[in-house]
């Protein structure tokens, strides 16, 4: 056991965390700024980034990327989270789209997709849930249609962030209805510049409108978009969603840490921390907060090490949201009128966190695969 | 970063889980548990085994090994249930070791590492325990007042009267040290970090045994043609308890890491242990009885003696709430010195 990091890990954190020093983006535009200049400031962002070869240290170095270990990939999220810096405008781009081509996609995609990627110079959405496939996701109806060299594809997506801003859509639609629900299914690269695809913002309780709905009304897609082959979509999906948590989990943990730090500072100014029932709230907070970092660590490097990820990576995100919302719940208390008024990060943190426990796995989702899959619990039979 | 244990750390967790397999199966748990006695035969096989000894010095008769073993072994005597006082005894030792004068050290060790000797040690307010694990047998008991002194006397010197404990697997004691008697011992009272580090790992073992428990009867139990883990209310108890567990357990590996390599760390990191392990054993033996229904009211079936075990350990030297006060306490300094900074 050694819980710190090697000197190669030192270097890799030493060297990023001198570049961000030099490099930290402007300040967020103002809310009322609108979402576009957020996201203008997010690409200028993902830009600099790129340019200074620190887009995806992740990505193999013959794909643009450098390399990293996992546990130095591990700790670049936490150097940005640490930073305080936006997440890359093409995220979904950068944690999903470009590992799951490196995977399955053929020489040609990879040539033609990963760099603009990398460079933000086309941004990526993933259109995978439906108004009612969201935790059954392989129930999904859009439906493709092979016509000539070319699909034709009709249906709805929903929760698709960043869709405004796409160029390349990741979606799963079913090929072959009379297939077995898991095995009809195909993943396309869908061009989101045709008149058959409207985005409609969906405004969420904060206010904002980071996710979308499409509607997608006979769009083209090129044979050539086909990902990992006809009918094996369901396991080209797999691969994107297991990245789907691997990453950003660190930054977001580094966020509920500096929230809570924050948290305890004014608990502190005010008195609180002498105040035993803050004192119990925050102390179990901040041992939550602890163990998540150990749990998540030791996720990754069990995996690395040993080739065996225990039982840790399906219990992270739980906790991770679980605390976040108890953490903002409790700033609510401690910071008091402020955090109930709009347009205090406090508030929008209140009400930000109310998803966590909803995207990328419900908790009660997470709990049925844990009890499934780690404690090998029977599956409760469902009427077909 | 590394959270594996070495291939020799492997092999004490073998070694003991197998052992104890055999040697403390719940029939013998339970035997001892209704005569209210230690298992003698087991504690002198562990003792010709050298485990009382594992985390004691080598020129004192120990191992010489770390916290990472002693919390090995602590945990699997956690899991059996092991009717033995091994961790009272190497929680005193851990104190005598670090805290306890030459002399102390001298006259206490050795015994302590062969199990000659027993050892105890419990939270006392004005040289009073009420309830002593250990205590009964002991020879020598160390009394943390909540000011965190702390002072060592032998048996002779204190009024020990035996008591039922709720745990009938181990015997208790109330104990009293008249003023003057003992010795005290360095204020701040160094080991008691590795102290709650042995009964936090003790707690995940007891914690890891009873979701085991649980998840095999629910596989088993069938209740409207399903078995009962089916059922989404059992099954997600059941993920909660793993979750705990889990929790727990990477708090407890962290502080038993920080005892040996990161000593400034220590504080805390077994502070989080102690409340994280403490919540976990309350949490997941009650969720044990819970999910074994009826069954796991009754006095037959097993799971009540972890529950038993766990009550006590999770208030042994200060309960969930009592550390996370520490914590908040170590929290206001940091706050405080940045500030200062």
């Amino acid at each position: 056991m050694d819980l710190t990091f090697n000197e190669r890990e030192t270097a890799f954190r030493d060297e990023l965390r001198a570049w961000l020093a030099e490099n930290h983006p402007p300040a967020k535009p103002a809310a009322d700024a609108g979402d576009d200049a957020q996201y203008a400031w997010r690409r200028d962002w993902q830009r600099h980034l790129y340019e200074a070869g620190w887009a995806a240290p992740a990505w193999p170095t013959e794909y643009g990327g450098r390399g990293a270990s996992q546990t130095e990939s591990a700790i670049y999220f936490e150097e940005l989270g640490r930073a305080r810096v936006p997440f890359a405008a093409n995220t979904l781009g950068l944690l999903l789209g470009g590992p799951t081509l490196m995977v399955w996609g053929t020489p040609e995609q990879k040539e033609r997709y990963l760099t603009p990627i990398l460079s933000a110079e086309e941004i990526w959405c993933q259109g995978f849930s439906e108004p009612d496939a969201g935790s059954d996701l392989a129930s999904l109806k859009t439906r493709a249609v092979k016509d000539g060299d070319e699909w034709v594809v009709t249906g709805q997506k929903v929760w698709t962030s960043g869709a405004q801003y796409a160029k390349w859509c990741m979606l799963v639609a079913r090929t072959d209805s009379e297939a077995a629900k898991h095995k009809g299914l195909t993943y396309f690269l869908m061009d989101m510049d045709q008149e058959a695809v409207q985005v409609r913002p969906l405004r969420q309780i904060t206010g904002e409108a980071e996710f979308n709905e499409l509607f997608i009304e006979e769009a083209r897609i090129p044979d050539a978009n086909v990902v990992g082959g006809v009918g094996n979509g369901w396991k080209v999906a797999l691969t994107t969603l297991m990245n789907e948590r691997a990453g950003l989990g660190f930054a977001l943990q580094i966020r509920l840490r500096q929230l809570l730090d924050d948290v305890i500072a004014a608990a502190a100014e005010k008195g609180l921390l002498e105040d035993s029932l803050y004192a119990d709230k925050i102390a179990d907070l901040h041992v939550r907060c602890e163990t998540i970092r150990l749990l998540a660590w030791k996720g990754l490097t069990d995996a690395e090490r040993y080739g065996q990820p225990g039982p840790e990576g399906s219990l992270v995100k739980w906790l991770w949201s679980d605390t976040n919302q108890r953490a903002t719940q409790l700033a609510a208390d401690v910071i008091g009128p402020e955090a109930l008024t709009s347009g205090t990060l406090w508030s929008y943190e209140l009400m930000r966190a109310r998803g966590n426990t909803i995207e990328g796995g419900t908790t009660e989702v997470l709990k049925n695969i844990v009890a499934e899959r780690v404690l090998g619990l029977p599956r409760l039979k469902v009427a077909a | 970063m590394d959270f594996g244990l070495t291939d020799d750390q492997r092999d004490i967790q073998r070694t003991a889980r197998d052992l104890l397999a055999e040697r403390s199966t719940f029939a013998r748990v339970r035997e001892h548990a209704e005569a209210r006695s230690t298992d003698q035969a087991l504690w002198r096989e562990l003792c010709e085994l050298g485990w009382p000894g594992i985390a004691i010095a080598e020129e004192h008769g120990g191992q010489g090994l770390g916290t990472i073993e002693l919390s090995i072994l602590c945990e699997e005597l956690g899991r059996a249930l092991a009717p033995v006082p091994f961790l009272a005894s190497a929680m005193a030792a851990c104190v005598i070791e670090q805290a306890g004068s030459p002399a102390a050290r001298e006259r206490w060790l050795p015994g302590l590492a062969s199990g000659e000797t027993i050892g105890a040690l419990a939270s006392a307010a004005d040289g009073t325990a009420g309830l002593v694990v250990g205590g009964a047998e002991a020879g020598v008991i160390v009394l943390i007042e909540e000011d965190g002194s702390g002072r060592l006397v032998s048996a002779e010197d204190a009024e020990v009267t035996p008591i039922d404990a709720i745990d009938p697997t181990r015997s208790a004691a109330r104990v009293s040290a008249p003023d003057g008697a003992g010795e005290p011992l360095e204020q701040g009272c160094p080991g008691l970090g590795r102290a709650l580090v042995a009964v936090s790992a003790e707690l995940v073992g007891v914690s890891e045994r009873a979701l085991e428990m649980t998840v095999e009867y629910v596989k088993d139990r069938k209740q409207f043609g399903t078995p009962v883990g089916a059922y989404q209310a059992v099954s997600h108890r059941c993920a909660q308890m793993l979750l705990d567990t889990e929790r727990a357990r990477s708090a407890t590996a962290q502080a038993a890491w920080s005892a040996d390599a990161n000593p400034d760390g220590l504080a805390e990191a077994a502070a989080m242990a102690k409340a994280a392990a403490s919540d976990a054993g309350r949490e997941v033996t009650t969720g044990a009885i819970q999910m074994h229904g009826g069954i796991g009211f009754t006095w037959e079936a097993d799971v009540h003696w972890l529950y038993k075990r766990a009550q006590i350990d999770s208030a042994l030297l200060g309960g969930a709430s009592r550390h996370r006060a520490r914590i908040a306490e170590l929290l206001a300094e940091r706050v405080a010195a940045s500030a200062a900074a």
